[in-house]
This record gives structure tokens, C-alpha cells and sequence, in this order.
């Protein structure tokens, strides 16, 4: 049963970011649109990533993927921190809520603001290519379970984060590397042999692939492969970060 | 019943001991203050029964759940108002205590929240975002925001450092009522004195750590030794008799002027009898009751009464 606490978590983590959307929605679609205009621009005709995809095209998926990662990792994130360093946090902690209902709803409320900005960056960019949805159902799968997984590694970061520089350094040193390291502007084929290698060992690499796959019906690796690599990463992530949570690790003292 | 039962609690940070094996028992119903200087351990005792700090021996129960292995029914039954003035700045104060009460299952808690914000004066700021409300505003939404969910017991961390006399009214007219007519347990710091003196039934000081003195008000303030007599002579001295009563005789002001120590009324009549029969008279008299100050600092400075 859902129980009415982790209801109001969840709105609250929702109305958080909601409330501010010019700065956590509206700002990351116009940098994705950016992206695209100046990417797109320069590199289409020259590039053809797949045979018969243009290079925007094949962008655009990449863009939204990206913003739906860096959207939810930001969002449980920059909540956790902010309610740490001004102690507001103290509101959650004396509830009755239990470890797993704070973190499914501090996940539930990424995903939402990943899907959000994810949405809308393809609904300003979808204009300037020709998509096809060749699996729907991925394209969803692959959403949901890359917000959740950004969410989740949120959520761990935010419990580790004691200042925000050590935030902005979780998420400069890993979070940005490996996004932009997964496949977003380019194909990993079009890398040499030892780069492709490192790539796959990059869990964002099939998160972006598999999404892909979702519209073009081609990919560097198959989608169950990347399906059960997404999967198997949260599974332990969601598993640290509810013992984290139990154990009160740098929550309760 | 036991509202909070707290069970040898000991806490160390590193070398520093904040609580050495800390034994009490709240009993429902009680008006209970937890006294003690800076640094005595206070916050971190209450911390621990909110479950904020985990205890590195020792058990704390609320209603008798454990606050570590039944926290889920130990907090239902505690609202806890920090010390620390901390606010959400995204919400309003209607919107901060909507969501508190859903936290802890209470949706459709409008009716409720409404009497509170009228009892602490906040219904005018209902609408106005936290962040634009004064240090006082933010206090009492903090004492609201521990009291939407009808908490059997209450804990309030030093809930007026720094407010104003308005807000130390209202709030302890609202605290009292819930007390005596709800019957909630309330469970107070703070370090006017007068506070806990005017307030509470039973107190404990802590002192380093450990629990130094825990008792009614009353008895503790029988405890120390009885009131002061202070007699300002008219002519004469005061009888050889008498001088063993003379409290602080390094601390006369005048040579006339005495500050006798009574422990039972009746020991006044004595005294003034003894005067008649010496022929001295007197031009000024007061009868100075011991205070929890008088009390506290005692117990401080020696460790016991």
C-alpha cells in the first residue's frame, strides 16, 4: 500500500523543483537546444552516425537522454544537500517515514524532473529532424530507468556530500565525464578499438544506447544486453542507498 | 505510563563524553524540564529520543517503542521542536504544515492546522513564504510544525531563546492548555530558570553529561537549605546565638544588616523572639524564598544540594 507519507515526499520533492522551473526545467532545455543548434549546425552532412540517420537526428535522442540523466542526479542531489546545510532536513527525519519510502520518493521526484525537462527538450528539438519511433516501449524503459538510476546516485551523493564542493565535484568529475562519454554526440564505433572498449564499460553508454534503439531501431550493443546492464546497476545502487539510509550514514549522528 | 523511558544512554563524540549512562523516567501526563549549562548534553539527550542521534549504548522508548528498532511508532507519538532555527524556503507556512502533517499520515489535517496557527498567532502569515517571516514567525512555525500530528509527548528544545515576551506568552498559554487539558506530556530546555520554575512539575539538571539532580520542583527547592531572612537592625547586634545562621558573612553589606538561613517558618518566631529578648529592634525585614537558581547554581558548583 502507498502510504500517505510517502505520498506527500513525493509532492513535496515534486513542488520543490516545480516551484523553481525556470531555473531546473526551462534553463537545461534551452542548453539542450543550444546543443543541437550548434552541434547540428556544424556537424550535419558531414557526419552520418547510421546508415540513413542524420547526424540531428541522431543527436536529438542523445540531448534528451542526457538532460533526463543530468536533471534527475540534480534533482535528489541539490534537495538533499540544501536540506543538510540548512538543517531543514531535520522536517524528514522525525517523521515516521521508513528508509525505503524516503528513498523511492527522493527517486520518484528525480524521475519526474528527468522526465520533465527530457519531455521538453524533445518537444523544442523534435522540429529540427525527422524521428522515428521505431520502440516506443524502450524509449519509456530506457527514461525511466535512466532518471531512476541518476536519481538513485543522487540521492547517494547527497547523503555523502558534506559541502556543496564536494557535490560539485561528484558531479563534474563523474556525472558530466561519463555523460559525455556514453554516446550522447557520437557513436562509439566512430571511436578507435581501445575507446570503445573503455565506453562500454561506461553504465551511461547504455543507457543513451538503448534510448536510441527506442527510435531508430539500430544500436551499438542490443537492448536487452544494455536493458539488463541499467537494471542491474540501479539494483545495487537503490541497495547501497536504502542501507546507506538505514544506517543513518552522515544523517543521524 | 512511561511517556519516555531512557535507559543508561551514553554518546561520545571522539574523546569527548556528551552523555555518560543517562537513566530517567517521564511519566505521561508531566510538565518535565531538562536543565543543564551549555555543553551539559541537553540537545544531545533530546536528539537521541528524536532519533536524530543514535546512542552508542543505552535505550530511549516513547510510549514504550523503541526510538531505534520501532522509530515508525516511537515518532507518531513525539513532536520534537529543534533549538536550531530551520525553515524550508520553497513553501508557505500553510504549505510547511500541510506537508508535515502528511508526513506523518494526516492528509485532510486543515482543521487542526487552522487551530494551531490560531493559538500561535500565525493564521494572518498562512500564505506568506517562509523566508519572509521574522526569526519569532519562524519559531512558532516551528512549534506548530511539531504539533500537527497531535503528539502525545512533546519536546521542546530551548523554544524561546531569542523571542520576544509575546511569543513566550502565547506559546506557553498554547504548551500549558495542551498539557493540562489534552493531557500531553511536554518535555522542556531552556535556560530561563524562571521559565522552568513557573512551568514545570518535575526537572532534571545534567551536568558534563550525567544526571545531577532529578526531582520535583518543590522538593528541590526544599532541598536547599530553606529561605533567607534578611534583618536590617535598628540598634544592637545580633545575639551570639544567632551568628551560626548568618549565610555569606564575607558578603555583609553593613554591619547591621544580616542574611539568616531558615529552613522552616516556624524558625522565623524563633528568631525574631530570640531578637525581642536580646532588646534589639528592627527597622526592615524580608523573607527571601529560595529559587531554581539558587538551586541550579548550587548544583553546578558543587555537584549536588
Amino acid at each position: 500500500m502507498i502510504s500517505t507519507g510517502f505520498r506527500t515526499l513525493v509532492y513535496k520533492e515534486t513542488l520543490r523543483f516545480w516551484k523553481v522551473a525556470t531555473q531546473t526545467v526551462a534553463a537545461p532545455v534551452l542548453t539542450s537546444m543550444l546543443y543541437l543548434l550548434v552541434f547540428g549546425h556544424v556537424l550535419d552532412g558531414r557526419v552520418e552516425p547510421s546508415p540513413g540517420v542524420s547526424y540531428t537526428a541522431f543527436l536529438i535522442p542523445g540531448l534528451v537522454m542526457m538532460s533526463v540523466l543530468q536533471n534527475a542526479f540534480a534533482n535528489s542531489s541539490s534537495s538533499l544537500i540544501q536540506s543538510k546545510i540548512t538543517g531543514n532536513l531535520v522536517f524528514v527525519l522525525l517523521t515516521p517515514l521508513s528508509h525505503w519510502e524516503i528513498f523511492s520518493a527522493y527517486v520518484l521526484a528525480s524521475v519526474a524532473r528527468g522526465l520533465a525537462v527530457g519531455f521538453g527538450v524533445f518537444a523544442i528539438t523534435c522540429w529540427f529532424a525527422d524521428l522515428s519511433f521505431v520502440a516506443p516501449l524502450w524509449i519509456v524503459i530506457f527514461a525511466f530507468l535512466g532518471a531512476a538510476m541518476l536519481g538513485t546516485m543522487g540521492l547517494i551523493a547527497g547523503i555523502w556530500a558534506e559541502k556543496f564542493d564536494q557535490l560539485a565535484a561528484f558531479q563534474n568529475f563523474l556525472i558530466m565525464p561519463a555523460t559525455f562519454l556514453s554516446g550522447v554526440f557520437y557513436s562509439i564505433h566512430s571511436l578507435p578499438p581501445f575507446w570503445q572498449t573503455v565506453s562500454h564499460l561506461n553504465p551511461f553508454f547504455y543507457m543513451i544506447d538503448g534510448f536510441r534503439y527506442g527510435f531508430f531501431g539500430v544500436s551499438d550493443v542490443s537492448p536487452w544486453i544494455s536493458l539488463s546492464i541499467v537494471a542491474g546497476f540501479l539494483v545495487i545502487l537503490a541497495l547501497a542507498s536504502i542501507r546507506l539510509l538505514k544506517s543513518g550514514y552522515r544523517l543521524r549522528h | 505510563m512511561t511517556a519516555i523511558q531512557i535507559t543508561n544512554v551514553e554518546k561520545s563524540y571522539k574523546s569527548l563524553k556528551a552523555l555518560g549512562g543517562v537513566s530517567l523516567a517521564i511519566e505521561e501526563g508531566e510538565f518535565f524540564g531538562l536543565l543543564g549549562p551549555n555543553g551539559a548534553g541537553k540537545t544531545t539527550l533530546i536528539s537521541i529520543i528524536a532519533g536524530l542521534i543514535r546512542p552508542d549504548a543505552g535505550t530511549v522508548k516513547i510510549h514504550g517503542h523503541d526510538v531505534v528498532k520501532d522509530f515508525r511508532n516511537a515518532r507518531r507519538n513525539l513532536g520534537v521542536v529543534p533549538q536550531e532555527l530551520v525553515f524550508d524556503p520553497f513553501f508557505t507556512v500553510r504549505e510547511t504544515l500541510r506537508l508535515q502533517s502528511g508526513y506523518f499520515g494526516l492528509p485532510n489535517n486543515d482543521k487542526w492546522i487552522d487551530e494551531v496557527m490560531e493559538n500561535l498567532d500565525l493564521t494572518g502569515k498562512a500564505d506568506t513564504n517562509m523566508r519572509a517571516l521574522s526569526g519569532g514567525m519562524k519559531r512558532r512555525v516551528l512549534v506548530a510544525q511539531a504539533l500537527v500530528h497531535k503528539p502525545p509527548v512533546i519536546v521542546l528544545d530551548e523554544p524561546t531563546a531569542g523571542v520576544d515576551v509575546e511569543l513566550r506568552q502565547t506559546l506557553w498559554k498554547f504548551i500549558s492548555r495542551l498539557n493540562r487539558e489534552g493531557g500531553h506530556t511536554v518535555v522542556l530546555t531552556t535556560h530561563y530558570l524562571e521559565e522552568a520554575q513557573a512551568m514545570c512539575q518535575r526537572v532534571a539538571m545534567l551536568k558534563t553529561g550525567k544526571v545531577v539532580a532529578l526531582d520535583t520542583m518543590s522538593a528541590l527547592i526544599r532541598r536547599i537549605a530553606g529561605s533567607q531572612l534578611q534583618v536590617h537592625l535598628k540598634n544592637g547586634s545580633l545575639p551570639a546565638d544567632l551568628r551560626h545562621l548568618v549565610l555569606h558573612p564575607e558578603e555583609q553589606q553593613a554591619p547591621n544588616k544580616f542574611s539568616l538561613r531558615v529552613n522552616e517558618y516556624s524558625e522565623v518566631e524563633k528568631i525574631l523572639a530570640r531578637l525581642r529578648e536580646a532588646g534589639v529592634e528592627i527597622d526592615e525585614m524580608q523573607l527571601q524564598q529560595a529559587d531554581l537558581e539558587d538551586i541550579f547554581l548550587q548544583i553546578m558548583d558543587k555537584g549536588t544540594v
